[in-house]
């Protein structure tokens, strides 16, 4: 059976280093992995997926519609792009961060307001975090990417030490000690 | 060991394992991280040529001189190299020679959607293609063992979704190979007419080889399951296919798809009662079955264009359409935007101002034709922007005053060099603009000529811009800072309006580089009276929230275009005030 995790955001945003780790607690975890990732131009502050497919075989690295497990989302907007993406019974897990694209802010799109209560009403499972705020906590504004983990990490049956040995081997040494704090009030944030 | 590894990265991993003492690659997506991997191993020589023509002949000689070497670049890179691909394949190798072309399906970061299949079969040689982390490394190791078994450059085939995908590989050790001997023979390297003509005779009798070790090569592999339907297909399209059919298929994998193997095809054919080749972009493989005589079908029902997904085969084929979950409202798009603090949004700005018709080309700048800068006509290939600005001014004189090319300096070194010479020999009085951020922007940040360090961060000699431009012929050459709206629009109107050909070089480093130091974020005040003129420059960082003009302190870096925009000093500083990095 594989599973998928679908890491949407903007680009920027560090979904790159989200999806590393998650990849490497998933390998030691004995799974088969498949991570694709966006890189060149749709990188530039465009709306970015990255995909982590695991179970016993996995073939295609990129998401079927309607095939999530889960959809960690760094900003409000993409949770409902992506939200076709989502299995029955799959959950999201939204940042509230609001960031306007181009055409919101050249005023040609409007940006809809309470995704996350419609999202809701449609009947899909969506737990929203201010993760800007807790990064901000934790000692940097950039590691809203390390929060979510820490939000998806409660929700896995893997334990708490695999994630922290994870971020200890991935995390530069200087940025290492805000991320275990970004990770730690993820994980210990409840609705 | 076992671990994750991009398939760009498990490619430079078979580099080292295979061997590989040589590599010269020109950056673009999807193929970029191959060489930058590569470069962390101390055993193989990387560098970053100007251009993948360049790479390409750079790696002939090192392959003439007995190396086993290597060259990445993306499908429109090989249009670039394709001169030296085709006489390669007639001179044949002496260490192994693989190139690495990485098609983009779906058009992610390129300006076309070309299969670069079609070189295999226009310049005959072999092509490999991986499915996966694990075969982008061992088939590399195979692919130099074609190559020096039946002397003749070889193309591994890669595409977006194979080259940014992780996927589990298994580290070996790296092979001992040794330098081959060198010695001269102008029959074999020497490609003038009388020694050409015998080598085309070597490549057909090669071609013949080579498709009989497509019948029994090991990475061509079949898989039997339900025989009502079966599949021929290789890369992407397998591991969709594999996805969505599973065990209601039966599949022939091709992991050399050219040439083809005519027997196993047809054998193959033979045990499956439907025969669909599934292919990403052209027909490539399914026109090859219909010249055998084979009922397949491919393009009558699958796309030409776009991506592949495991959902649209699955529906293609079982009529199967999965129910999901919509946001009830539009969802405005999110396209890919300059930067906070990018130096090429002032220039944009400006050349959107005075109306003109920007001459465009290919790097991070190409997003100056989006909205609200708009300020970009025509965009083709790498280096167009500049010989097509005198394709214009000869067309239509009275466009001189009003038109200009721009590129970057990456850019203006892989091709724009020759077009400044045409304009400066064949006198039109063009005005070139080089955004020089002294980086290789759009592909993440690749050292080139003009930054003065190598691939490997080495210092190196710097391409002095300004001599070059005046040793091109072009007597006006002026430096600007982009970050100073005022001067930008200046120096334009005057070289507009001057006699002769100019270049007009906006020298600032791109924002993103790790040394450049981002000012605290600034602020709205209630000065502000609304005008929305700060948002003219289509800068992401500021919005209308509540019917205010706000400006997002995460992702603002105070770069202060927003402040010479603003005509009633309503954008302040707020330095000193601690701030959202804590």
């Amino acid at each position: 059976m594989v599973k998928t995790i679908l890491i949407v955001g903007v680009g920027g945003q560090g979904s790159l280093l989200a999806s590393r780790l998650l990849g490497n607690v998933l390998l030691r975890q004995g799974f088969d992995v498949k991570v694709n990732e966006v890189h060149g131009m749709s990188q530039r502050g465009g709306s970015v997926v990255t995909v982590v497919r695991f179970g016993e075989k996995v073939y295609s690295p990129v998401a079927e519609k309607g095939s999530a497990d889960y959809i960690l989302s760094f900003e409000s907007l993409e949770a409902a792009r992506w939200l076709p993406y989502l299995k029955e019974g799959g959950v999201i897990i939204s940042n509230t961060q609001k960031i306007d694209p181009m055409p919101v802010i050249v005023g040609a799109a409007k940006y809809p307001e309470n995704i996350g209560e419609k999202i809701y009403v449609l009947g899909a499972d969506i737990v929203e975090v201010n993760a800007l705020d807790l990064a901000v906590k934790a000692g940097n504004k950039r590691a809203v990417n390390v929060v979510l983990l820490g939000v998806l990490a409660r929700r896995a049956p893997f334990g708490k030490e695999v994630w922290i040995d994870a971020i200890r081997e991935t995390v530069p040494e200087r940025f290492l000690e805000v991320n275990l704090m970004a990770f730690e009030l993820g994980y210990s944030y409840s609705v | 060991m076992k671990r994750l590894a991009l398939g760009n990265e498990a490619v430079a991993r078979g580099l080292y394992e295979a061997g590989v003492r040589v590599v010269s690659s020109y950056p673009g997506t999807p193929s970029t991280e191959i060489t930058e991997y590569a470069a962390k191993y101390d055993e193989i020589y990387c560098e970053w040529a100007p251009n993948e023509k360049v790479a390409l002949e750079v790696t002939a000689g090192a392959s003439f001189a007995g190396a086993r070497a290597f060259c990445a670049m993306k499908h429109v890179g090989l249009n670039v190299a394709a001169d030296p691909l085709f006489t390669l394949s007639y001179t044949g190798v002496n260490g192994g020679l693989v190139i690495a072309v990485a098609d983009d399906p779906g058009m992610h970061s390129s300006q076309n959607e070309q299969d670069s299949r079609h070189y295999a079969r226009a310049a005959k040689v072999p092509m490999l293609e991986p499915a996966d982390s694990a075969e982008c490394k061992e088939f590399v190791k195979l692919a130099y063992e074609i190559s020096e078994k039946f002397d003749t450059p070889v193309i591994l085939r890669l595409s977006t979704r194979i080259s940014h995908s992780q996927g589990i590989i298994e580290e070996g050790e790296r092979a001992d190979v040794p330098l081959k001997d060198y010695s001269k023979d102008a029959a074999k390297y020497v490609m003038m007419p009388n020694f050409a003509r015998p080598r085309h005779v070597k490549v057909e009798e090669r071609q013949k080889a080579l498709q009989k070790e497509a019948e029994s090569i090991s990475i061509n592999t079949v898989e039997i399951n339900d025989t009502k339907i079966g599949v021929i297909t290789s890369g992407t399209g397998y591991v969709y296919a594999r996805e969505a059919l599973g065990d209601k298929a039966s599949y022939l994998k091709l992991g050399m798809v050219y040439p083809l193997p005519a027997e196993l095809i047809k054998e193959f054919a033979k045990k499956v009662e439907k025969l669909y080749v599934i292919e990403e972009l052209d027909d490539f493989i399914e026109m090859q079955c219909r010249a055998m005589g084979l009922d397949v079908v491919g393009k009558d029902v699958f796309p030409l264009v776009g991506e592949y997904s495991p959902e649209m085969i699955a529906e293609k084929i079982f009529g199967e359409k999965v129910e999901v979950m919509r946001f009830e409202e539009d969802v405005p798009p999110r396209p890919p935007v300059l930067c906070p603090g990018c130096p090429h949004r002032g220039v944009f700005y400006v050349f959107n101002k005075l109306r003109l018709t920007v001459s465009g080309d290919i790097g991070c700048y190409t997003l100056g034709a989006l909205s609200p800068l708009n300020a970009m006509d025509t965009c083709l290939c790498m280096g167009a922007s500049v010989s097509g600005l005198h394709g214009i001014n000869k067309a239509r004189g009275e466009m001189q005053k009003k038109a200009v090319a721009v590129i970057g300096d990456s850019t203006f070194i892989h091709s724009g060099i020759t077009g400044l010479i045409n304009i400066a020999y064949n006198r039109s009085n063009s005005v070139v603009i080089i955004l020089d951020n002294r980086i290789t922007g759009m592909t993440g940040h690749q050292q080139n000529p003009t930054t003065g360090y190598t691939l490997k961060g080495e210092p190196t000699a710097e391409v002095n811009l300004e001599a070059l431009c005046h040793a091109c012929g072009i007597d006006r050459v002026r430096v600007i800072d982009p970050a100073d709206m005022k001067e930008v629009e200046t120096v334009l109107r005057e070289e507009l309006e001057a006699d002769g050909p100019s270049v007009i070089i906006a020298r600032r480093p791109c924002a993103l580089l790790k040394y450049v130091k981002s000012k605290p974020p600034l602020r709205i005040n209630d000065k502000c009276t609304r005008c929305k003129m700060c948002m003219r420059i289509g800068c992401p960082a500021i919005s209308i929230k509540d019917g205010k003009i706000v400006i997002d302190p995460a992702i603002c870096v105070g770069c202060d275009l927003c402040v010479q925009m603003c005509r009633f000093d309503a954008i302040e500083s707020t330095a000193g005030e601690g701030g959202i990095d804590g």
